[in-house]
């Protein structure tokens, strides 16, 4: 195997077997892209946002590479920080856990809210983060994604939010479903209120978040070859007893069958956001 | 089984029974004159949600609930209570009727859960299941939800956004059956019972949390035993809550509703 002998050259040693997905396939100085199998130097799909090179699947992105991509440099201001859950469960090792992620992944929760601008328009948004335990929303991602609404309502400003998740967070149980009650409830005053809300969904977006403010954009925009549903493959298929089909709950499924407005490549959403930015501008 | 000890997997297997009244039971004991109203005008209509128009003491309401059905036959019938998007549509237009009537809406919740089919995801579950929640938080009349089994997950959701969130004794409210937590975070799907304990399921442990506002009591032994009599309760609670949900101007009440669902979390 190519990939062996690489490993072989660069002298690395695979760090741990349970790290066979995409965001963790980088080996050393070379990635293989786990859609294509190409072997390409890691700095070559960087510097291209993250996205194979060679056949363009798009790699999850952490928050503050988005952030990168899409607000103008030295703009963002990070709102609702340093929250914190009540672990209403109580469930054994959860608080824990979080404490080490947050170390790990130096960020505070699964969604990094703010004010920023985007091409010189201002505007409030959220992004959610798929290495905080897979962007699972409990009582503090349904917090900081309200308050992020709610600012937005408060400041007279469009609202944008890139969408990453497994859903409602189970360790909190009933408190997570609450959250999309929540967060879906406060997007009814912002809607109330004339304001643009943007819903970017990327892969991928599922469950109590597709269920709740995923689905609830003006426009929503998916990245290429997201999945997105609300019941995960795997449910659908134990419960009709077969294979899915290819591209079933993929961004261009939900395109034909209604339920995105349109699908943006990596390297063209910031121009997109902007252009859509404008044209909710004039009417003013 | 004395009152007293029962588990929350007691409770969860006394919300499942076969033999518990279900959204029609009640919507015969309770309502007068009622007619059912089909369809979402968009695809078709979802047997496993019943919808119409009926009345209730003096008033006027819209009724709304998930129907399971107490015989393998009639959950066949009946997709054992799972809505697909077109049943939450209906819901929701039966709602939309009910506010430009003036009616206030009353909701039954006992559902295993959303659908997960694939025709469930062609016609958007996501999306009807929170447009649901996005229209339900605004709408301009009295609405009481009353989860008289099984609120599991989303699928509960979507017709739980109300002015009054209430539970019978002995029914549950979850993020997702005990059996799924378990798979999922216990990795081990026998664990279920010992799931039921820590997920603070039940009635008591829910108006605890605040997510709930009261609890309708039931005979020992479950609703099944006595139907009429938890009937009763059911219709005297919904009467008062009417009474009290008028008096309040609509704007307030709106608030007061989007503060219930504003506080829930940290």
């Amino acid at each position: 195997m190519v990939i062996d002998k690489i490993k072989k050259v660069n002298n690395i040693k695979v760090i741990s077997k349970r790290n066979t997905k995409a965001s963790d396939m980088l080996i050393g100085k070379w990635a293989k892209c786990d859609n294509c199998k190409e072997i390409i130097y890691k700095d070559e799909i960087r510097k291209n946002l993250s996205v194979c090179p060679n056949c363009g699947k798009h790699f999850r992105l952490s928050s503050r590479r988005r952030i990168k991509q899409i607000i103008d440099e030295g703009t963002f201001i990070e709102i609702a920080k340093g929250l914190q859950t009540k672990d209403p469960l109580k469930f054994e090792g959860y608080t824990k856990k979080l404490e080490t992620l947050k170390e790990k992944t130096k960020i505070e929760e699964a969604v990094v809210a703010g004010i920023g601008e985007i091409s010189g328009s201002k505007v409030v948004i959220a992004i959610m983060d798929g290495n905080f335990l897979m962007g699972s929303m409990g009582s503090v991602v349904g917090e900081k994604i309200t308050l992020a609404v709610e600012e937005a309502i408060k400041q007279r400003l469009p609202l944008i939010i890139f969408c990453v998740s497994g859903g409602a967070r189970m360790q909190e149980g009933i408190i997570s479903l609450m959250q999309m009650a929540k967060t879906s409830a406060a997007l009814a005053k912002l809607n109330e209120a004339g304001l643009l809300y943007i819903s970017v969904l990327t892969d991928p977006t599922t469950g109590g978040v597709t269920a709740s403010f995923a689905m609830l954009g003006d426009i929503i925009l998916a990245e290429p070859k997201a999945l997105i549903g609300f019941a995960g493959p795997r449910v659908i298929e134990q419960t009709i007893k077969q294979q899915l089909p290819e591209g079933f709950q993929k961004s261009e499924f939900l395109l034909k069958h209604g339920f995105i407005d349109k699908i943006v490549e990596r390297k063209d959403m910031k121009k997109t956001l902007e252009e859509l930015l404008k044209l909710h501008k004039e009417n003013k | 089984m004395s009152k007293k000890t029962l588990t929350a997997w007691d409770r969860v297997l006394l919300a499942r029974k076969n033999d518990r009244p279900k959204t029609l039971d009640y919507i015969k004991l309770i309502t007068e004159d009622f007619i059912e109203l089909h369809g979402d005008r968009q695809f078709g209509d979802d047997p496993s949600i019943i919808g119409g128009i009926g009345r209730i003491g003096e008033h006027v309401v819209t009724v709304i609930g998930q129907q399971k059905g107490k015989t393998t036959k009639e959950n066949m019938e009946r997709n054992f209570g799972m809505t697909n998007p077109e049943g939450y549509r209906k819901a929701l237009r039966l709602m939309k009727q009910a506010e430009k009537f003036k009616r206030p809406i009353i909701t039954f919740i006992d559902t295993p859960g959303a659908f997960p089919g694939m025709g469930a995801e062609e016609r958007g579950q996501g999306e009807a299941i929170a447009r649901n929640m996005f229209e339900m938080s605004k709408l301009k009349v009295p609405i009481i939800c009353i989860v008289i089994g099984e609120g599991s997950s989303g699928g509960a959701l979507a017709l739980g956004i109300g002015d009054s969130i209430i539970m019978l004794e002995n029914s549950i409210y979850s993020i997702l059956s005990p059996e799924g937590f378990a798979s999922i975070l216990y990795k081990d799907s026998t664990k279920s019972k010992e799931a039921a304990e820590n997920m603070k399921i039940t009635a008591k442990d829910l108006k605890q949390l605040e997510v709930i506002d009261s609890i309708i009591k039931e005979p020992e032994g479950g609703a099944g035993q006595e139907p009429e009599q938890v009937a009763k309760n059911i219709k005297k609670e919904i009467i008062e809550q009417i009474e009290e949900l008028k008096k309040i101007e609509i704007e307030e009440l709106l608030e007061k509703r989007y503060c219930k669902f504003r506080k829930i979390g940290i």
